[in-house]
């Protein structure tokens, strides 16, 4: 429990709150509550509960994924700049949940669509981390990470250019950029398993990441068995990237800002950051889903425009720290 | 003098019927094939194939299919080519620039225009005479199916909802097939135009009927919104689906309110049974 868990938690579950009040039916404070309490087949509960409700939760559970994930890849590979969305491991995941869905493997079977993501999202996190090598150096993971976004980015539009459906084209933004627009429970549960086993297995990292800190051959020392740590960390991340993209498209920046952040208030310890950073993924992606709904109501504004608006000049920054640092 | 002269030259101001024409547009394609003499119609779009949104595929393949671009339209001779007004401007220009004659025809917005655009396509084509009997019968039809309906003000409610939750409002061809059919279009009450209806505001409207769209192959997520479990539910009460009768305004239309026909006295019937 560091000082930070508190305020963050609180944070969380105002902005829960708030998620579940805001939309377009305008709906009382009061009656919004009671239905969502009650249900019933009543038009209002079938709102709170089938409409907003999965919206605040899928963003609550991506967030956290988000968030986690990062934290996890920049521990490991200590280097800032690792990040799901920026390597290119969501744009693979996209990739994977597009063949699923265009393939019909996604109507096939109830986890096809998840699965499949998974699947792409492993493809992508062990290629990046492959070509970045054992130390990921900044510049061979960027370089990695640029090549792989852009590859699975041109090959999931080709798929959808190809599709037989005149609606599929015009979704290339929403892989791009992710939604939570209209989602229900049903996205909650397909998600839901994947992410808790990504979840779980991040989270063993911790006391290896303490570790780490110290160099490999103390984390060695300590009996840390880093191609271990280097297993859980692949398979954690595409569980987790994998079930978040298959239900929300890539949402980008979550996983680079919330650690980037949080790091100087857990005291730099990883494994305090893992959590703290889950939190912190939660309520960036609440915020986010919740900014979409007033800023362009009608619009269906994508979320990775307003994380991207956040995250880009956070990345900046950063890119300016390591040229300092001379790395 | 000279002019005068000319005039009592040539023959009467009654032009010549067109002898090829080609269509570039889906609903000028059924308009076309409707009314056009043996003969007189050589091509029509490649989507008159598509049965999805072609009430007229199985005519459309007695016809060369064009894909609507300049070139392989001109390569046909034409004199005379129907598009419609949102088909490419660069084309419908450069057409023109080659000496061909366009004719454009409005998107149609009610019942009446579709009459209208019968109407018009016959001018265009030179076939008043099968213009009006089109018309009388679409009239005799229509009115046919006017007798059966109710009084709107206690007729079922239905929501149109398409792929990405879009609706169509006030003043759509839809509103009037839902009106003929003696159903009221929900969303449109509550003051939803032509645009996207949010899926709560359909919860809270709780229409006594769903009307979704036909689905494409390959999926979309843009087509996954109508699975949602709200929309299943409210769908559970009365459902029913748009199909290629509601894309164009032609007589076929007729069969687009013959369907609503059906789905609202299915709608009334289930009423009756709870009420009883």
């Amino acid at each position: 429990m560091s000082r930070v868990t508190i305020p963050l938690t609180l944070a969380v579950c105002v902005l829960f709150m708030a998620s579940l009040l805001i939309g377009p039916a305008g709906l009382g404070l009061r009656d919004s509550l009671t239905a969502l309490w009650q249900g019933g087949d009543e038009p209002v509960a079938m709102v709170m509960r089938q409409i907003r409700l999965p919206r605040a939760i899928l963003a609550m559970m991506i967030g956290a994924s988000l968030g986690l994930a990062g934290a996890a890849m920049q521990g490991y590979l200590r280097n800032p700049l690792a990040e799901p969305g920026l390597i290119g491991v969501s744009g693979s995941a996209a990739l994977g949940a597009v063949l699923a869905i265009q393939t019909g493997l996604a109507a096939a079977f109830t986890l096809g669509l998840p699965l499949a993501a998974l699947a792409g999202a492993l493809g992508g996190v062990v290629l990046v981390m492959g070509l970045a090598g054992p130390r990921g150096g900044a510049l061979t993971l960027i370089l990695a990470g640029i090549a792989i976004s852009a590859l699975a980015g041109a090959l999931t539009s080709l798929v959808l250019n190809l599709s037989p459906n005149p609606f599929a084209a015009n979704e290339i933004v929403f892989w791009m950029m992710g939604s939570l627009s209209d989602r229900s429970m049903v996205h909650v549960w397909l998600a839901l398993p994947l992410m808790a086993i990504g979840w779980v297995l991040l989270g063993t990292l911790g006391r290896g990441l303490d570790a780490l800190t110290l160099g490999e051959d103390a984390a060695g020392a300590m009996g840390i068995s880093l191609s271990r740590m280097r297993r859980v960390l692949v398979i954690g991340t595409a569980c987790v990237v994998g079930a978040s993209t298959a239900v929300a498209g890539a949402i980008g920046f979550v996983g680079l800002v919330v650690p980037h952040v949080l790091r100087p208030l857990v005291g730099a310890r990883p494994s305090r950051l893992l959590w703290a950073s889950a939190l912190g993924g939660a309520i960036m992606l609440l915020a986010a889903d919740i900014a979409v709904r007033l800023i362009l109501p009608s619009q269906d504004l994508k979320l990775g425009v307003l994380t991207a608006i956040v995250g880009a000049p956070v990345f900046l920054h950063l890119i300016f720290k390591t040229r300092k640092d001379g790395i | 003098m000279v002019g005068a002269t000319v005039l009592i030259a040539a023959p009467p101001a009654v032009a010549e019927a067109p002898q090829r024409v080609v269509s570039i547009n889906l609903c000028t394609d059924q308009l076309a094939m409707l009314l056009a003499g043996e003969g007189q119609l050589v091509s029509v779009s490649r989507i008159a194939l598509d049965q999805r949104v072609s009430a007229m595929a199985s005519e459309a393949l007695h016809y060369v299919i064009n894909a609507g671009r300049a070139e392989e339209v001109h390569v046909m001779r034409p004199d005379l080519v129907v598009a419609g007004v949102y088909t490419s401007r660069d084309t419908i220009a450069m057409l023109r620039r080659l000496g061909i004659e366009v004719v454009q025809f409005d998107i149609v917005k009610s019942l009446d225009q579709v009459r209208t655009r019968i109407l018009e396509m016959g001018d265009a084509l030179e076939q008043q005479e099968a213009a009006r009997v089109l018309v009388a019968r679409f009239d005799a039809d229509l009115a046919a199916l006017r007798e059966e309906k109710g009084p709107l003000n206690d007729a079922p409610r239905a929501a149109l909802y398409y792929a990405n939750g879009y609706t169509s409002g006030e003043n759509s061809l839809a509103t009037d097939i839902l009106h003929a059919a003696g159903l009221r279009n929900a969303p449109a009450e509550a003051g939803y135009d032509w645009g996207k209806l949010p899926l709560e505001i359909l919860a809270l409207i709780d229409p006594d009927l769903v009307i979704t769209a036909r689905r494409y192959p390959g999926g979309s997520r843009a087509e996954e919104v109508m699975d949602h479990p709200v929309v299943g539910a409210l769908r559970g009460r009365g459902a029913a689906l748009t199909d290629q009768d509601w894309v164009c305004g032609t007589p076929f239309v007729l069969r687009a309110i013959r369907d609503m026909v059906d789905a609202r006295r299915s709608v009334d019937a289930t009423k009756a049974e709870i009420g009883g």
